[in-house]
């Protein structure tokens, strides 16, 4: 299926862009955030990032659909 | 609207006429202001980055549950992100109640629900190098964020 992603603050700059169209096997926003981790060497844990699909907040388990918009979110930092 | 992401400075005094009401006998206010300092690093600057859609719509929700929880009669809040200044106002928030206890609750409620859950990314430039985004659990720079120390 293929999902746009969309990265923000330190995730962008560790990825070295703001967004990336790919094709995946992964069923849920957590296992395609563990197989983007990996690639771009993310290190922040899952438990204090957060997940955004098509401009709402989601959870880990949401399942994916094809041409849905997926944003990552480093841990929040706001104050 | 309760809650807003804006680009431009915070007024404080203008603010907090949104709080007026009749009813009120009590109203409490927080600003958070740049500081020149973050775990023994000199700061000089920071750049804070929101997902302004979202971070609306999680701040209208804080203020609702705040308004729900406690006894209050006016809540508001903004945020402002670019590129801030020692000393400039990050963020703003306030409350109006009939009683101080309901206000401060409501305020403290406010800022801390944002500070954890509302997409908002802060950057540090330091004043002898370069920057390094924070990390909000530790207070400290996110690991390998690319900033050479």
């Amino acid at each position: 299926m293929n999902i746009s992603v969309q990265y923000f603050a330190v995730f962008r700059e560790q990825a070295g862009r703001d967004t990336e169209d790919l094709t995946t096997s992964a069923a849920t926003a957590g296992e395609l955030f563990a197989e983007i981790s990996t690639r771009h060497g993310f290190a922040d844990s899952v438990e204090r990032c957060k997940v955004a699909i098509n401009d709402e907040l989601a959870s880990w388990t949401t399942s994916l659909s094809d041409g849905d918009v997926v944003l990552f979110f480093p841990p929040v930092a706001g104050g | 609207m309760s809650f807003e992401i804006t680009e431009d400075a915070i007024d404080p005094v203008a603010r907090k006429a949104e709080l007026d009401h009749d009813s009120a006998g009590a109203c409490a206010t927080f600003e958070g202001w740049v500081r020149d300092h973050n775990e023994g690093e000199a700061v000089s600057a920071l750049e804070y980055e929101a997902h302004a859609a979202i971070a609306s719509a999680e701040g209208e929700r804080i203020i609702g549950e705040a308004l729900e929880r406690f006894d209050v009669l006016e809540a508001r809040g903004v945020h402002r992100v670019g590129y801030l200044e020692i000393g400039d106002c990050a963020v703003w928030v306030g409350v109006s109640a009939a009683h101080r206890g309901a206000a401060f609750d409501a305020c403290r409620y406010i800022i801390d629900e944002l500070k954890q859950r509302v997409p908002i990314w802060k950057k540090e430039h330091y004043a002898d190098g370069p920057s390094g985004w924070i990390n909000a659990v530790t207070g400290k720079e996110t690991p390998d964020s690319g900033a050479p120390r």
